[in-house]
């Protein structure tokens, strides 16, 4: 029995047939179908199980406000829960599963959630489980886990791609129904920049869910020829499948895309989503209406659903999965749904109007002044019952109840940046108000105009206007003639009576839920929604937020408007977090930089650490070397005791220059620079504003005009902002100039006491590189290897005789490989960042751990640097009394009085015999290592009025590891301390 | 003449080019790369270096211009990147100095970069999904640095609609590679 | 948000780093009598008015030029862009 409930007409593409399964049964449709339209033709009705109650539930509505028909689509990785079947666009071979139940749909276990109602009223969750406090982790939590809750996640990998781009327009149009469609073809042809963007696949809104003509055609024809239009404009893109999810500061929109959701799977390489960022100096919200439902007892029944959506199963899909169709009303829309269903063949067993003057003017059964009090099928509905405007009651048997409730103006984008919705006394809700988003305006249903007229009058004016606003002159499209009637509606937002009528199906909240919350006292409507859930969860209260309203608002005896309006935010439907992250996944999270030797290392089998984005090689391990420490051993060691070479080129370089280019360095660092002379490199401490050590490098002297300063790598970026702040905002005459160079040029350190011999071997021989000739601290643009420019630094950071060499990048890798080459007959090894590392805590050099941001150049035992005699950033406030106390902290080097014990980084200091607490802390332990020069463990320390302390033993205490080892306080610098190896 | 071999920001001994649908990705080496800064109160000297050594006026913010074998770029306040074939003028620096003297602040950047040259129909699609410039409406003649997944970038329109150069920090050249086979591959 | 740069015209906020009150610009003078007293002020204290505020904004993914923003905190409206150096001459700052 295929497809026995499909009518005549419809958008629907009858010549091809489309297979899919629902529940594991095997089901057909039409290209055009969605998954609800389909299985409504196919006489389903029931498609899922509430929230809380586990109640039978079918679609309420035919749109992105579904609060029950929501399912498991696909399987495998790309199961997707939550989906809303009546956004589903059906495609051969869909999947689909309910979700919310434990055994058949038709027979969930946990429906007996429901006969316990009494005891799951609002709050319920607050009031029951807050004790014993055990039992929360272990058996409430994963009971109301397995128990409330909607779809399943597959656990694994998302195997799609998404992503993401930038979008700009003149005028974004947000919804394609008359309003929006009006205001793209005005804008359009005007030679705006348009883009319009409708969540459907097919463009035209309630255009192709009413029978309604448009001059001489119908709505539908008119909505495809104006798309087609659109779509032949240049300067027009047109975005179906595509929801406007947020409008942001400045014009920005967020926007989904959902490029390959209509498809069994994405094809190779191409996107799943993409979400847009749309920059658009005007956006006109033309999103329409959302019809609302009336409350009354079992009102959730499968096969009770909207007016406006039956009419769309109707007139969009050709399903209608009933005989026999009641309708409850209390404006004339009801009666719209009657003519279009009588028209199709449906019958209608009557119209039940809350109103007593309704109108009784079509072929059907007008119950006037009657209103539904409770409904019948657990499954799907069987009957209604009916209390008639002279007290009686009367049972009418139907399959489908259509109600229509009132429209809702789709305020949503209005509210997210900061505006307030404002109470519509004539329509009975509330539309956009408040202070709109600069550049925004509303059109259509949206702004409460409700006769098709008037939405593509209003869509095609306000896109006239807000051209005008951009200096573009548009004029109102040739708009055809369409229905202008009146909106009549008396409210009625619930039918008062015995047993439960539900506000918001998808969470499960009765009209006694928010009068208990009432009770409770709970007055704010904020408050409300958190407390009763209502309006929470994938619609976010789309349908039912009014309703709530309402009840709310009858219990405290203040209108509507009085009681409040919850607002909206962002975003107007789900998306998926797959979409934020776009193509930032996995090893594309963040971009990597690789160093010029990087190639060549990884062919040398080097083992790579993350520095920032940087990569660079931590160690290169030989063969026989199994534990990370051998390699590192061997690489210090023949470093000290021959040549070591150790890619630093991740160090910041900055060119300074110009005719006061020293004069600035002499304001950035505390030490100074002035007098440096050209040729001699210095080492340079910089300061924050605050005196907190901000950085530290060197800075050669070029030329006059010219010095070339390094920074940690980590600082680079810090250094070179702060550096264009101080000559921006604080010097803006002084001559300097300033840019990065530090990709410019390979640099390698080349360390060891034969760092002279193997680089003669590279320098051309012009260069003397003898002691005498080029000393410690000597800069020099050089060449190698037979004319190649360079730059020599004789700098140490290793503590060893040492050098610095820069070529241009693209000659790095070739020069990494001479380098070895030439290094073979020293035994010249490569070195990485943890040998580098150790070297340099051997020396007592402060680094990133020293360098915190919480320590001074005097803490660092560097107060003397700090020169008194300039004003420099970060010199006066270094001053300030509470930083120079004697028993400041002082950088000291610290070694464990037994050689064999170790110690950890983060350690505490603490006297021999005083209780390890906060307040016998006399500082704290920042670098570790093992010094294989000395065979032990060694570590650097901040410790109070540290210089003076030189031989005494303290404990060095590591509470979170439970460690305490004996420390004796030594100088930090525990190789060469008097500095002659670096001189050599 | 030195001996050591070059590679390209990519790690390779030649530059390399995709074709992916119809767009070309193609690495770019051959142009050699200085940063040209006028100094304070030398206006009139800078302007004049300028067109005597470059044949043409720096161009405005937001803009880049050609004049043989000079292109010039617009990169900020006073700031400009001076353009030339590596070929005959790897020593840009020594070249660019020699004709400004002290009326700028010269420093060489040919290796401080990577550049790619994208071109092709689907040119805008490929750039709408990768930098929030309104590249659409980018005019030939229009240069602006600004941000491709995470990386600053330097975005050249060489020839509106169809032909963009853009220019990173040479160690991003993997990943902005990447980054554009990427969204080439997802509108090809 | 869009920062209106005054030579680049609009351009995304992700292109920028902030870095707050552009009373920054007015660097007391470090050898003055009492500036110990004056740097804590310069510092430390800090108006936080709903309103318009002035603040600098790095365009360090574009053109590098220190901006001064002046935005209305409780709206997020950016009534105006100017280049710091501009805004610190104006101020009388110099060398």
């Amino acid at each position: 029995m295929s497809q026995s409930h499909r009518i005549e007409g419809g958008l629907i593409d009858r010549t091809r047939r489309l297979d899919f399964r629902f529940d594991g049964k095997s089901y057909q449709g039409h290209p055009g179908d969605t998954l609800a339209s389909a299985l409504m033709a196919n006489g389903v009705r029931l498609m899922g199980r509430s929230f809380k109650y586990h109640r039978p539930r079918g679609p309420l509505t035919a749109g992105s406000e579904e609060p029950n028909a929501l399912v498991e689509l696909r399987s495998g990785a790309r199961q997707e829960p939550n989906t809303r079947a009546t956004v589903a666009e059906l495609y051969d071979g869909l999947d689909a599963r309910s979700q919310n139940r434990i055994g058949a749909l038709s027979f969930d276990l946990l429906a007996v959630n429901d006969l316990m109602s009494p005891f799951l009223a609002a709050g319920f969750y607050y009031k029951t489980f807050m004790w014993p406090k055990a039992f929360w982790e272990k058996l409430y939590e994963p009971m109301i886990r397995r128990a409330a809750g909607l779809g399943s996640l597959s656990r694994e990998t998302d195997p799609d791609l998404y992503d993401k781009g930038f979008l700009h327009c003149d005028l974004l149009v947000i919804g394609g129904g008359p309003a929006g469609l009006a205001a793209a073809l005005t804008a359009g042809r005007a030679g705006a920049d348009v883009i319009l963007a409708d969540e459907d696949f097919l463009i035209g809104g309630r255009l192709n869910a009413e029978t309604l003509t448009l001059g001489d055609t119908s709505g539908a024809v008119w909505a495809k020829a104006s798309a087609a239009e659109l779509a032949s404009l240049p300067n027009v893109r047109l975005m179906p499948r595509t929801t406007v999810i947020g409008a942001f500061d400045h014009g920005i929109h967020g926007a989904l895309e959902r490029n390959a959701d209509h498809l069994p799977s994405p094809a190779a390489g191409k996107p799943r989503q993409t979400l847009w960022r749309i920059y658009a100096k005007r956006s006109l919200l033309c999103a329409g209406a959302t019809e609302r439902p009336i409350a009354f007892r079992n009102n959730d029944r499968p096969g009770i659903l909207l007016g406006a959506a039956l009419r769309s199963y109707a007139n969009r899909w050709a399903a209608v999965p009933a005989q026999e169709v009641a309708i409850f009303t209390n404006n004339d829309d009801g009666h719209r749904t009657a003519a279009d269903l009588l028209a199709k063949g449906v019958r209608v067993a009557a119209v039940i109007d809350s109103r007593s003057d309704a109108p009784k003017t079509g072929g059907y059964e007008v119950l006037a002044g009657a209103v539904v009090t409770d409904a019948a099928g657990r499954l799907g509905l069987k009957s209604v019952t009916v209390k008639l405007a002279n007290g009686e009651t009367k049972t009418i048997p139907c399959q489908l109840l259509a109600v229509s409730g009132g429209w809702n103006p789709n305020v949503h984008l209005t509210c997210h940046q900061r505006g307030r919705p404002v109470w519509d006394a004539a329509l009975s809700s509330f539309v956009p108000g408040g202070v709109l988003s600069p550049g925004l305006s509303v059109a259509g249903a949206a702004q409460g105009h409700m006769s098709t007229a008037a939405c593509l009058r209003s869509g095609a004016e306000a896109a006239v206007a807000a051209l005008s606003d951009l200096g573009i002159t548009a004029h109102s499209a040739d708009l055809p003639e369409a229905e202008d009637a009146p909106y009549r509606i008396t409210p009625l937002y619930h039918v008062p009576g015995k047993g439960r009528a539900w506000l918001d199906q998808q969470n499960d909240v009765t009209v006694k839920d928010v009068k208990l919350a009432h009770q409770e006292g709970y007055v704010s409507v904020e408050h409300l929604k958190r407390y009763t859930t209502l309006g929470m969860a994938t619609d976010q209260g789309k349908t039912a937020n009014l309703g709530g309203l309402a009840v709310m608002a009858e219990m405290t005896g203040k209108s509507i408007p009085e009681t409040g309006t919850t607002i909206f935010r962002p975003p107007y439907t789900p998306v998926p977090i797959a979409a934020f992250a776009g193509r930032s996944s996995g090893k594309d999270f963040r971009p990597t930089r690789l160093t010029p030797s990087h190639h060549w290392a990884a062919r040398q089998g080097a083992v790579f650490v993350e520095v920032g984005m940087w990569m660079r090689a931590q160690w290169f391990p030989r063969p026989g070397e199994t534990q990370w420490r051998q390699s590192v051993d061997r690489e210090v060691l023949a470093t000290r005791n021959s040549v070591g070479i150790c890619d630093v080129t991740t160090l910041g370089k900055i060119d300074v220059q110009g005719s006061e280019a020293a004069e600035f360095l002499n304001r950035i660092y505390a030490n100074a620079f002035a007098k440096l002379p050209v040729g001699k490199v210095r080492y340079g401490l910089m300061l924050r504003e605050d005196g907190m050590v901000m950085d530290d490098g060197t800075t050669a002297r070029l030329a006059e005009d010219h010095f070339v300063m390094t920074t940690t790598t980590a600082n680079a970026v810090g250094v070179y902002r702060h550096m264009e702040f101080c000559r921006q905002c604080l010097w803006p005459d002084l001559d300097v100039q300033i840019i990065s160079t530090t990709e410019a040029w390979a640099q390698y350190s080349v360390a060891g006491p034969n760092a002279r011999r193997l680089l003669q071997k590279i320098v051309d021989p012009a260069h003397d590189l003898s002691n005498e000739a080029f000393p410690y601290m000597g800069c020099a643009e050089i060449t190698v290897c037979g004319g190649l420019r360079a730059r020599l630094f004789r700098i140490s950071f290793s503590g060893e005789l040492a050098y610095e060499i820069a070529v241009p990048t693209r000659y790095g890798d070739a020069l990494m490989q001479r380098l070895v080459e030439a290094g073979a007959e020293f035994d010249a090894v490569v070195y990485g960042t943890e040998a580098l590392g150790v070297m340099r805590i051997e020396k007592g050099h402060a680094a990133g751990n020293e360098l915190n941001g919480t320590t001074t150049a005097l803490n660092l035992g560097m107060g003397g640097m700090v020169s008194k005699k300039k004003d420099s950033i970060g010199s006066t406030l270094s001053e300030r009394e509470g930083l120079k106390r004697a028993d400041a902290l002082v950088l000291v080097g610290f070694r464990p009085v037994n050689p064999a014990e170790s110690f950890t980084a983060g350690s505490h200091f603490i006297a021999r015999e005083a209780e390890a607490n906060a307040a016998n802390d006399q500082g704290y332990m920042t670098s570790v290592c093992f010094s294989p020069s000395l065979g032990h463990i060694i570590g650097l320390g901040f410790l109070k009025n540290g210089a003076a302390r030189k031989g005494e033993v303290l404990r060095a205490v590591n509470p979170v590891q439970d460690v305490e080892t004996l420390v004796e306080v030594v100088s930090p610098h525990f190789i060469d301390p008097e500095g002659e190896r670096v001189r050599a | 003449m030195h001996d050591l071999a070059p590679l390209t920001p990519l790690g390779a001994a030649s530059p390399r080019t995709d074709r992916i649908g119809a767009l070309v990705i193609r690495e770019v080496t051959e142009r050699a790369l200085a940063s040209v800064t006028c100094r304070r109160g030398q206006d009139a000297g800078f302007a004049h270096a300028a067109t005597r050594l470059f044949g043409i006026t720096p161009p405005a913010p937001g803009r880049w211009a050609e004049s043989g074998d000079w292109s010039l770029i617009w990169t900020g306040p006073d700031q400009w990147f001076a353009e030339a074939p590596f070929e005959s003028h790897e020593e840009i620096a020594r070249i660019v100095k020699d004709g400004f003297g002290p009326s700028a602040s010269i420093t060489e950047q040919t290796d401080g970069w990577v550049r790619f040259d994208i071109e092709g129909p689907t040119v805008i699609e490929l750039m709408e999904r990768l930098c929030p410039l309104p590249t659409r409406r980018m005019e030939t003649g229009a240069a602006t640095r600004s941000i491709i997944e995470h990386m600053g970038c330097l975005v050249i329109c060489r020839s509106a609609g169809v032909r963009f150069s853009l220019i990173a920090p040479r160690s991003f050249a993997g990943s902005l590679h990447h980054a554009l086979v990427a969204a080439a591959h997802s509108i090809a | 948000m869009l920062i209106p740069h005054p030579l680049l015209g609009p351009r995304d906020s992700q292109e920028f780093t902030y870095l707050g009150d552009a009373r920054l610009i007015d660097r007391p003078d470090g050898l003055a009598e009492g500036a110990l007293d004056l740097f804590h002020d310069y510092l430390y204290l800090r108006d936080n008015p709903a309103g318009l505020h002035q603040e600098l904004w790095f365009h360090e993914q574009g053109d590098r030029s220190w901006l001064v923003v002046t935005r209305d905190t409780r709206t997020h409206e950016i009534v105006g862009a100017e280049l710091a150096s501009d805004v610190a001459r104006a101020r009388g700052r110099s060398k």
